[in-house]
């Protein structure tokens, strides 16, 4: 059997396409919005809301309706009431959070054990993969490709709002309508990815991509071309792998996207903390014959 | 004189218990710079966000160019230099970017810029020495270097009001006399500017004015008069006799 028998052989089963279509949509949204994610500061919130998420998820599917209204609903009412126990009481952001999101979150798995249900809304915290039915992939895509749009629209806001919110205040945007819209489309793409890795490993999606990318280049314009491209092709990687070695589909493809990050981080040729000494002697010894080379010239592959 | 560029009256704000500004009042006028002195803590910080709207005061009124915050901000008027500290240095963003981000206000709402806005960044790189250095990661320059990006981003802005939050501090001497110039242009060209800073010594040289501040406005007028010994004793605790006089 060669290579490309061992790419081509798993597409036979529909249930292999739909899955990896669901895990190349989760992972490209959820890659471009962890590149602001990462660098606000937001990772714990990131790693909030997708948790708040499940009770609103759970309540969507009581209802029978669409999952994202339920979980931008609950994003909403965990950023509330992280912001209000922060401002209000002496208890510090992070402690806050903590409290908020795991509240939340039992309240998602004490609804889930008295939901009588066809699907086993278990699935949602560990992600079903090689379960997403034709019309959940229709829902992901649809998702997927408002937040895409949302995102790339308003890139340049988001990271005038990420960089310098002051400046952004001063010229008259308005950053906590950016901040709210930020959270809401990340409440909206940890539907996306539940779906893919379930709501426990949605933060991986939200956080890795991004800070992989941030260690390879210094422009944001290419972060948002690098955490995708990586964050796709470890969703394809880890899928394959879960495929042969009969493991856990949403596990495998965080611990690639995890061991993928840490590759970088040691080689990376400007950030890595390996990597810049390797990149450092080899541009001495080139330096006679080739001259100076920009050190901003880091990106990927230069 | 005419209308003031930024008008602030009575001014009060609390943090908790804590009061920040108490009746602050402070006029700013077209073509002159006012240098901002107070020790850590005086208000200069508070002071900058009660103007630019970011902080709502608990008395007090701001009006900008004769009209509301609002206004002065949706039609790109203020611009801001914020203190080294509140920057994230290692944000993946050019020089370049950074300059460009003054011109966002000017644009439509995916801020993709137009010839003008690409001139005008063009010119404020030029204006600050810092053309070669545009495509540059923010964080890679020096300390001075910096300032002068920010200083360019509100050139480019074109701001009609301009902000310094401590634009001197951690900067070189080259650096200190490019801005120094700089905001001499941009006052001439018609800029309110209110500049917050511990270097006393070349105050009078940057400035047309100063305002001592002390939570509230204890003396605003010529810098030479305003930094005698004595009067500077009042803002900073000080007494120049040598008695401790703790208020």
């Amino acid at each position: 059997m060669n290579l490309l028998d061992l790419v081509i052989e798993p597409l036979g089963y529909g249930f292999m396409v739909n899955a990896l279509a669901t895990a190349v949509t989760a992972a490209a949204v959820c890659a471009v919005l962890s590149c602001w994610l990462v660098l606000i500061g937001w990772s714990l919130m990131g790693d909030a809301v997708s948790h708040a998420v499940l009770p609103g998820v759970v309540l969507a599917y009581v209802l029978g309706v669409p999952f994202a209204i339920g979980a931008l609903l609950f994003g909403f009412l965990a950023v509330g009431l992280i912001g209000a126990v922060r401002d209000t009481s002496r208890i510090k952001e992070d402690a806050a959070i903590g409290i908020v999101f795991s509240t939340l979150f039992a309240l998602g798995l004490v609804l889930i054990s008295v939901t009588p249900s066809e699907t086993d809304l278990g699935h949602i915290i560990f992600g079903n993969l090689l379960g997403v039915s034709k019309a959940e992939l229709v829902q992901i895509l649809v998702l997927g490709a408002l937040a895409l749009a949302a995102l790339l629209l308003w890139r340049r806001d988001f990271t005038l709002f990420a960089f310098d919110a002051t400046h952004a205040h001063a010229i008259g945007l308005n950053p906590r309508l950016l901040g709210a819209t930020l959270l809401g489309l990340l409440a909206l793409t940890s539907v996306v990815a539940l779906q893919a890795v379930g709501v426990i490993l949605v933060v991986a999606m939200l956080i890795i991509p991004g800070a992989t990318a941030h260690l390879l280049t210094d422009r944001f314009g290419r972060m948002l071309l690098i955490a995708p491209a990586i964050s796709v092709a470890c969703s394809v990687i880890g899928l394959y792998a879960s495929y042969y070695l009969d493991t856990a589909s949403g596990g495998m493809i965080v611990l690639v996207q995890g061991a993928v990050f840490a590759l970088v981080y040691l080689f990376a040729p400007a950030q890595g903390l390996l990597g810049r000494r390797i990149f450092a002697s080899v541009r001495r010894r080139r330096a006679p014959e080739a001259g100076t080379s920009a050190p901003e010239g880091a990106g990927p592959g230069s | 004189m005419s209308t003031p560029a930024v008008d602030a009256t009575g001014l009060t704000v609390r943090y908790g218990e804590v009061l920040a500004l108490d009746g602050a009042s402070l006029q700013l006028y077209p073509s002159r710079i006012c240098g901002l002195v107070g020790m850590n803590g005086s208000g200069k910080s508070t002071l900058f966000k009660v103007i630019m709207g970011l902080l709502k005061p608990e008395a007090g009124t701001v009006r900008i160019n004769g009209g509301t915050p609002a206004r002065a901000r949706k039609s790109a008027a203020i611009g801001y230099v914020p203190q080294s500290e509140d920057v994230d240095w290692s944000f993946p963003v050019s020089v370049h970017d950074v300059v460009m981000m003054g011109r966002y206000g000017h644009m439509g709402f995916t801020r993709r810029p137009a010839k003008a806005d690409k001139l005008a960044v063009a010119e404020a790189l030029e204006r600050v020495e810092l053309a070669g250095h545009a495509h540059r990661q923010i964080g890679q320059l020096s300390g001075g270097q910096k300032k002068r990006a920010f200083v360019a981003r509100g050139i480019a802005q074109g701001a009609s009001v301009l902000l310094l939050d401590e634009p001197f501090a951690g900067v070189d001497k080259r650096s200190e006399a490019t801005i120094t110039r700089l905001l001499r242009e941009q006052a001439t060209a018609g800029a309110a500017i209110l500049v917050s800073t511990h270097d006393l010594h070349a105050l009078p040289a940057l400035a047309d004015e100063a305002v001592l501040l002390m939570r509230k406005v204890l003396m605003h007028g010529d810098p030479h008069t305003v930094l005698r010994p004595e009067n500077l004793a009042l803002a900073f605790g000080l007494d120049v006799l040598g008695r401790n006089e703790e208020s």
